[in-house]
């Protein structure tokens, strides 16, 4: 594959608890934003964040990898959700 | 020939030599599993021991199933063969999907490393088969991540087919929410497959297998094992 | 010429390595050359007091570090002892206090990594951790805060590693609220073909950097670790290094099957100052040198200097020397646990630490200079002026503030005294499936799997006493030590000891370390107990507040039938209660004297190591004999306090009487003294109706006096005529102490 094909894209990953999953971390920090004086704050979720930094061509198919990463690795299905961002960068 | 149990090792797997020491105070014999080979000795029954497989990084186990060894582990149950899961090896079978559900932190957000009562729940699998439904049993608990979860409807199928092993308890058996120590739902400590075959316990069978250490209870597990397939034939 | 040659470091350039223009100028001198950038961090890290002990170490050399069972004693990893039968004991204490106040988790996770390491550099298979832990008052939430995230730190590499911490000891008082305490133990098991030393030999052998990748975290931990914490402090996070328990995992296995391996050399831990110690410290042991390229250390980030590389503190790392041409041996272990190993240099003859950047020559330290050439310091002493003043108070005369029912359930529900389940059951106590008495007893018992003997262990440190009498407070620790292993049937084998102290250019510091230091030496002497590892922490201090005097001793003993152990609960009703030990009223330095009277003041506990001699053999007989029902430690809290622990852990109640006169001119605080005063060398202990004779015969046999109290059983812990509580008040109090405090959030 000629190189000039590829490129560089950064996918950020946000995996959270699905909502039907009690979140005891996402009640903590609920808690304690209200004791800081934050009363606004209604539901806290907790999750992790991934970033990938990888390489590709078409952003189509990079996108289906991600996607593959998440399904196959980055989430458990039987508890997680997960979104992700993917954009390109430039050189 | 005894019974033989191939103990899994994975990177960052700890209680491993706990185990082979259980197995052999029930009079079987153990060998290691490397999770980067696809042998499994010729074992009757695998255990997955406890520990944090690949550090427990991403998640308990995440990592762990892909591991070459996991390929056979399913063959392995897939033909009928025995398979134990402790702590971080049932954090394993349910991220391959061998046991359904998953293993969420504990509701109290903290590690616990103390003793439970479980109350058994079925004895028609090898593991309990010395047992009788309702006996307790003392066993330790030792982890961050062991509140069991699973869908409401794969819930009611596992207590429609009688699948959950271990509940957590009183002494006596009572069944009450002080009793359990990590929120698990349906106060579920242990479940089996539908095959019966696989067995996955958050609780550490193997740390109770001598009363000087505290509590014999957990022998039962291992010699259950090492009776059944004995008086099976194999 | 490869270096250009280098300009006097200004001021500022020195005081950022904690080094002297004193200490500068007597290394180019002994160099005969001025210093470059590279040198002088190097020089600077290992002149640091963390890393030289210039100024502890004179008086360290008081202490005996010689027995017939010690193999190894301070100067390496850890300290040895041989168990029998080809089986060896190594272990070691080490604070973590600088870095724990600046990143309560980290800190302390990294502090129980680094003891580890210290532990399986030795060959050794570590088979425990211990803690010993001071924090502020629990009443402020940031004490709790930062208590609950040590207890987090601990938990995660401990219970991720998957060695089991069974033992500790955390006491809570204001002193420490600016100077955190954090100190930790490991105990490790090695078979005697296994133990490997810490020294390097034979030129031309590689030298290997393994386990986890080098970045520029905790650069100047050293030298951090030696001055004092000021606000600054917060500025300096990024010295914090992050544990990785799981890589650690990898890198002791792959360690332990390496010990043995005709290949391996030396071995070392890579800890305070890096590269640069453990690298000068292995050669200068071996007699002979280490070339080093840095360019061949795998790093985890760019662009770093050879500065950064061998300053860094990045954890998980060990440094070792192999026989020439067996590198790819050693290397297939590495590897098939994911682990890096560079060679990254080589042995060379001449004593001398040599630093090469690719082709480039960077630094060349002669290991005289860089590892012995610094100027020991005594700093000038003082005894403080108030303290006779103090010292002649009579903490018996002064009113008490509350009845004594309700002084011992005050008592019991402090955190010093109280239940800690809350902390030990975030730690993995039971892993190795060997813990045959885990903690919150007085000490841990392990079983050694395929002998009847099993090893006890204990970390006790000085509590209040030793603001007013640091000698005695010391002695009184070690004699606490040596009680607490007696209860459970150990005779001990070593001690290790972390020395913690404020700011020894303070006077008064000063002569508190001299004190403590003489304490160590006489009681550890008297008790017959080498002294084979430790540790020293200075500069506990904040914005001129340092921490009073606190030595914490390790104390590792044998049980010669594991099969064959007491607990510290009373356990059937109608079994007898006897106090074995002096009778004492006094208030000087208890528990209870913080509590009600804040102040510390007048004479602490009298020491008698003869009596307590005795008492600790007779207790030992009479549990290997299977004698007692319960023995306990009678400390802090009194016997009021230990009664109750005894009632609680066994969930019966008592009656006892003290047998003790009131005399007619009784000071106002005489029942109090009675109840909650802590003199020291006293066992509480429960019988058996038919077995009392024989508890006698033994008692009588030691010539060690014993006293009846009462009877075990009720549902209330009378004492007669002074105070009664019912056990469930006891127990709730107890159970909600510390607990109670912690799950305030």
């Amino acid at each position: 594959m000629p190189t000039d094909n590829r490129h560089r894209y950064i996918a950020e990953v946000v995996v959270t608890l699905k909502p039907v999953v009690n979140d005891p971390q996402g009640l903590v920090v609920t808690q304690a934003l209200h004791a800081l004086g934050y009363p606004e704050v209604g539901a806290t979720r907790v999750g992790k964040f991934i970033s990938l930094d990888l390489e590709g061509a078409e952003e189509s198919q990079v996108r289906a990898r991600v996607e593959e990463m998440c399904r196959r690795l980055l989430r458990n299905e039987v508890i997680e959700d997960y979104r992700f961002q993917l954009r390109r960068e430039e050189p | 020939m005894p019974v033989r149990f191939g103990i899994a090792v994975f990177p960052g797997t700890w209680s491993e030599r706990d185990c082979s020491h259980a197995v052999s105070l029930a009079g079987g014999e153990s060998t290691f599993l490397w999770h980067a080979d696809r042998d499994l000795k010729g074992s009757d029954c695998v255990v997955l021991p406890g520990g944090f497989a690949h550090g427990d990084y991403l998640r308990a186990g995440a990592i762990a199933r892909f591991a070459p060894l996991m390929d056979a582990v399913a063959e392995h149950a897939r033909a009928g063969g025995l398979v134990l899961g402790i702590c971080n090896g049932f954090q394993i079978l349910c991220e391959a999907g061998l046991l359904p559900g998953a293993l969420l932190r504990n509701r109290g957000l903290q590690f616990l490393c103390q003793p439970t009562w479980l109350r058994v729940e079925t004895v028609s699998t090898r593991f309990l088969a010395g047992l009788e439904v309702g006996n307790t049993l003392e066993i330790p608990i030792s982890h961050g991540e062991g509140r069991y979860y699973a869908d409401p409807a794969t819930l009611a199928q596992l207590e429609a087919e009688s699948r959950v092993a271990l509940r957590y308890s009183g002494p006596t058996g009572e069944l009450a929410d002080q009793y359990n120590p990590n929120g698990s739902l349906h106060q579920i400590a242990g479940i089996l497959n539908e095959q019966r075959n696989v067995l996955g316990m958050m609780p550490h069978p193997e740390r109770a297998c001598e009363a000087l250490l505290g509590s014999s209870d957990g022998l039962a597990l291992f010699s259950g094992v090492v009776r059944s397939l004995v008086a099976a034939g194999r | 010429m490869t270096q250009a040659v280098p300009e006097a470091p200004t001021q500022a350039e020195l005081r950022e390595i904690a080094l002297t223009r004193a200490e500068y100028e007597s290394a180019s001198a002994q160099l005969g050359r001025a210093l470059n950038p590279l040198e002088l961090g190097m020089l600077g890290a290992m002149w640091s007091e963390h890393c030289s002990y210039k100024t502890s170490k004179p008086l360290l050399r008081q202490l005996r570090s010689t027995g017939a069972r010690v193999v190894l004693g301070p100067g390496e990893n850890a300290g040895v002892v041989d168990l029998g039968d080809d089986l060896l004991c190594c272990f070691k204490i080490e604070s973590h206090n600088h870095p724990s106040a600046i990143e309560p988790v980290q800190g302390a996770a990294t502090g129980v990594g680094g003891i580890l390491r210290d532990v399986f550099a030795m060959g050794a298979r570590p088979v425990a951790l211990l803690d010993a832990i001071r924090f502020g008052d629990l009443d402020q939430s940031l004490q709790r805060h930062r208590f609950a995230r040590v207890v987090e730190g601990i938990g995660f590499y401990g219970n991720c590693i998957g060695v089991p911490t069974v033992g500790g000891e955390t006491y809570f008082d204001s002193a420490y609220s600016d100077n955190c305490l954090v100190n930790a133990m490991c105990v490790g098991l090695a078979e005697r073909s296994q133990l490997v030393r810490a020294v390097a030999s034979g030129p031309g052998n590689p030298v290997m950097l393994v386990g986890a990748d080098t970045g520029r975290d905790g650069i100047h931990g050293a030298t951090f670790a030696s001055v004092q914490l000021d606000e600054s402090a917060d500025e300096r996070r990024p010295a914090v290094q992050v544990g990785n328990p799981y890589l650690e995992k990898c890198l002791l296995e792959a360690c332990l099957e390496l010990c043995g391996h005709p290949a391996l050399v030396g071995l070392q831990d890579c800890g305070a100052a890096g590269l640069t110690s453990s690298c000068a410290e292995m050669a200068h042991r071996g007699g002979v040198g280490i070339e080093i390229d840095v360019a061949r250390v795998s790093r985890r980030e760019l662009g770093m200097s050879p500065y950064q590389v061998m300053l860094s503190e990045s954890q998980e790392r060990m440094v070792l020397v192999v026989e020439s041409g067996q590198e790819d041996a050693v290397r297939q272990i590495f590897d098939r646990w994911d682990l890096h190993s560079d060679i990254i240099g080589r042995v060379i003859s001449e004593p001398e630490l040599r630093i090469l950047d690719g082709p480039v020559r960077v630094a060349t330290l002669p290991l005289g200079i860089l590892v012995d050439g610094f100027a020991e310091r005594r700093p000038p002493s003082r005894r403080p002026i108030d303290l006779d003043s103090r010292l002649a108070a009579d903490p018996l005369s002064s009113p008490a503030p509350w009845s004594l029912e309700e002084s011992w359930l005050r008592l019991l529900s402090s955190p010093n005294c109280g239940e800690t389940r809350w902390i030990f059951r975030q730690y993995d106590h039971q892993v190795g499936d060997d813990t045959v008495r885990g903690p919150g007893g007085d000490a841990a018992v392990l079983r050694i799997k395929g002998r009847s003997d099993g090893l006890a262990m204990t970390v006790d440190g000085a509590h209040r006493s030793a603001a007013l009498d640091p000698r005695q407070g010391t002695a009184l620790a070690v004699a606490e030590a040596v009680r607490n292993l007696a209860v459970v049937g150990a005779e001990p084998l070593a001690l290790t000891n972390c020395l913690n102290f404020g700011d020894p250019d303070q006077p008064e510091v000063m002569w508190q370390m001299e004190e403590a230091v003489g304490g160590l030496a006489e009681a550890a002497l008297a008790f017959g107990i080498p002294v084979v590892s430790g540790n020293v922490s200075l500069y506990n201090d904040f914005q001129g507040t340092g921490i009073p005097p606190t030595p914490m001793v390790g104390l590792v003993g044998q049980v010669p039938a594991v099969a064959v152990s007491t607990g510290l609960g009373f356990r059937a009703a109608g079994d007898q209660i006897y106090l074995i030990g002096p009778a004492g009223v006094e208030l000087a330095g208890s528990e209870y004297q913080r509590l009600a009277q804040g102040a510390v003041m007048g004479t602490p506990p009298h020491l008698d190591v003869a009596a307590e001699l005795v008492a600790a053999a007779a207790i030992r007989d009479l549990v290997r004999g299977s004698v007692l029902s319960s023995a306990h430690d009678c400390s802090l809290g009194g016997l009021a306090v230990t009664l109750a622990e005894s009632c609680i852990a066994g969930g019966l109640g008592a009656v006892v009487d003290f047998p003790l006169a009131i005399p007619s001119q009784a000071p106002t605080g005489w029942a109090w003294g009675v109840l909650f005063g802590e003199t020291s060398g006293r066992y509480l202990v429960s019988v058996a109706p038919d077995l009392i004779d024989l508890l006698a015969a033994v008692c009588q046999g030691h010539g060690v006096p014993v006293m009846k109290l009462g009877v075990v059983g009720g549902s209330s812990i009378s004492i007669g005529g002074l105070a009664e509580i019912a056990l469930e008040a006891a127990t709730r109090a107890s159970a909600g102490g510390l607990a109670g405090f912690m799950e305030r959030g």
